[in-house]
């Protein structure tokens, strides 16, 4: 069971990937966008790990991906113009991207990885457990955060404002 | 019935090379943002394939903070995009060359 549900959900991570890449739209690469981060998040699940999975759901699919789709629909951004590509991209791109494949696949067949399997939910991960170790041992991180945070928001707003008003 | 950690960082490393190979190829300035985005979180899943390898919630702690960051750099990103199509009536990154020489 475990084993399917984590091949249904890697089937539809890696095929709004590559949604992502092949769509002309900006529109429909979002929305492919939106399903990987979904599947992502049952991934999570599988794992265990309870709270990002929820703060996926919540942050990044819910969040970030409706800005990017606000924008987009506000820049009325249609379809994408084609490049030209490059003579870089056609010598020396393709063929080094076979070399490194081909040497990556080599050097993972020589030195066999310690391929420990995962059971389902072997680590869990619930929100209290998370949060303690948040605020005590990641405390400052936590803090300097949320500085980050608030120069973002200050920052967006300061950048999407109009400078003639 | 268990699933090797293998298969989860192999998923991982296919999300960030779509990621790489989207941020090289578009033209559009969003989807460069979104496939930033979905390279990110190749290196969420990671993050948490070894925090449960590990046996430690740490993983998942540096997924919060990653999520955080792209948070704010999702909006500040699309701030600056909003700027630029403003002067520039453009979202094609190549159109957008006053730097250049």
């Amino acid at each position: 069971m475990h084993q399917f549900l984590f091949i249904v959900f890697a089937v539809f991570c890696a095929g709004g990937a590559i949604n992502l890449l092949v769509q002309r739209k900006t529109i429909n690469s979002a929305l492919s966008l939106i399903v990987v981060m979904g599947s992502l998040a049952m991934i999570y699940l599988l794992l265990g790990a309870e709270f990002v999975a929820v703060v996926q759901v919540i942050i990044y699919a819910g969040a970030i991906m409706v800005l990017y789709i606000f924008v987009i629909m506000l820049l009325n951004a249609g379809d994408e113009e084609a490049s030209k590509g490059s003579n870089v991209a056609k010598y020396f791109g393709i063929p080094g991207l076979f070399i490194g494949g081909i040497i990556g696949i080599g050097v993972l067949l020589k030195h066999r990885p310690n391929d420990t399997p995962l059971k389902l939910g072997a680590l869990y991960g619930p929100a209290d457990q998370v949060g303690m170790l948040l605020f005590t041992k990641y405390l400052l991180a936590f803090e300097v955060t949320s500085v980050l945070v608030l120069i973002a928001i200050m920052g967006a707003v300061v950048l999407a404002r109009r400078s003639d008003s | 019935m268990t699933v090797p950690i293998s298969w989860y960082l192999l998923l991982s490393a296919f999300l960030f090379a779509c990621g790489v190979t989207g941020f090289l190829t578009k033209r559009n300035v969003i989807t460069l943002f979104m496939s930033i985005e979905l390279m990110l979180n190749g290196v969420n899943l990671s993050f948490i394939a070894f925090a449960t390898r590990l046996q430690t919630l740490d993983g998942h702690i540096f997924v919060f903070f990653v999520m955080v960051v792209a948070a704010a750099e999702a909006a500040v990103g699309l701030a600056i995009i909003i700027a630029v199509y403003r002067t520039r009536e453009t979202l094609n990154v190549d159109r957008v060359n006053l730097l250049k020489l």
